[in-house]
């Protein structure tokens, strides 16, 4: 049984196409921190853009879509296990901040250090 | 969309019949296969480390580094945020941008273009690793180490070199691997049993180097 992703033939426009939009799309992931977004706003865009240019590389630029089910599950399914991990160590760091600053007396929040402060004004 | 539709769709019946059956379950060449297993495996790797940065950054009590400005470059008399950064990473898109040319010429046996393409993936990519080693010494100039940095919280530079590092090194790795494998496509190697399918093999493996990339320039540098 030939698969489509075996003949393989796809036009050249929509390696060009994805290739812009990644361009893009990283354009705009820099525009996020060039225009200084902060809180939610920035958090969610670098996300949003993020997946974006993960999805299209996945999905384009390594055949992805054109895989048959039964490999594309394979791949994409294990990766799941790993978001429990991320879930995990996001409340278990909640956690050791708040042990930290409630037992240790260490400060809830520092002031950041400017680049600037530190190595002095470049002209 | 019922359900009844969505399990007698032609992806749920394939996906049925490939693992139900005695017999081979991916259609695939398997050295595809096994390229797919390791990039998954792989990215339970970088995952890990991504996770170890969460959990640090998360816990630290220490004011974290600015990444932006730990990361601006004096260009043409302007101070830019990040930019050396920008610029690996529409490096690294280019690259991946060219290797995709160069599989699909793989399918057409245009030895030449893919011998090319590859070359020019190659050198995008030491172009990436060079951009790399001038961050690592800007920034080990400025008193960066892995155990304390001039900026805040002393995880900030642990984190960065081992990151980068390990990303790094999976791109070198990439570098020589694309080069071994367009010395072989221009020697017609590969046309003896005329199978290109390593070329898309290394096309996967040069796609996921760009695809970490992604989440790191998410994560570490712009979050």
């Amino acid at each position: 049984m030939e698969t489509h992703a075996e003949q393989n033939h796809h036009p050249i426009g929509i390696y060009l196409k994805v290739w812009l939009l990644l361009f893009v799309l990283s354009t705009l992931s820099y525009a996020v921190d060039y225009l200084e977004f902060q809180g939610i706003t920035r958090w969610s865009l670098i996300i949003i853009f993020m997946l974006l240019k993960a999805g299209f590389i996945i999905a384009v630029f390594m055949h992805l879509m054109w895989e048959r089910m039964a490999l594309i599950a394979t791949i994409l399914a294990p990766p799941i296990a790993l978001l429990f991990l991320v879930g995990f160590m996001v409340s278990e760091g909640l956690n050791v901040f708040d042990a930290r600053v409630e037992y240790f007396g260490q400060p809830e929040s520092a002031t950041r250090i400017h680049v600037s402060d530190v190595l002095g004004v470049k002209h | 969309m019922s359900s009844l539709d969505i399990a007698e769709s032609k992806n749920s019946q394939e996906f049925v019949e490939d693992w139900s059956a005695d017999k081979q379950t991916y259609h695939v060449p398997w050295g595809k296969a096994m390229m797919w297993l390791f990039l998954v495996s792989d990215t339970f790797i970088f995952t890990c480390f991504l996770v170890g940065y969460l959990n640090v950054r998360r816990t630290t009590t220490d004011p974290w580094p600015y990444p932006s400005e730990v990361f601006a470059l004096e260009l043409f008399g302007h101070n830019l945020p990040l930019i050396l950064i920008a610029i690996m990473t529409f490096v690294l898109i280019t690259s991946s941008g060219t290797m995709a040319m160069a599989v699909r010429y793989a399918h057409f046996r245009d030895k030449k273009k893919v011998f090319w393409f590859m070359a020019i993936t190659a050198f995008f990519g030491a172009t990436f690793v060079g951009m790399q080693v001038f961050e690592w010494s800007k920034l080990i100039s400025e008193g960066v180490r892995p155990w304390g940095n001039p900026f805040g919280a002393p995880q900030f530079g642990s984190i960065f070199f081992m990151v980068t590092g390990f990303h790094g090194l999976h791109v070198s790795i990439g570098v020589i691997y694309l080069l071994i494998v367009a010395s072989k496509v221009r020697r017609g190697h590969y046309d003896k049993k005329d199978n290109y399918e390593i070329v898309e093999i290394t096309g996967l493996y040069w796609h996921f180097v760009d695809l970490v990339w992604v989440f790191i320039f998410a994560f570490f540098y712009l979050w």
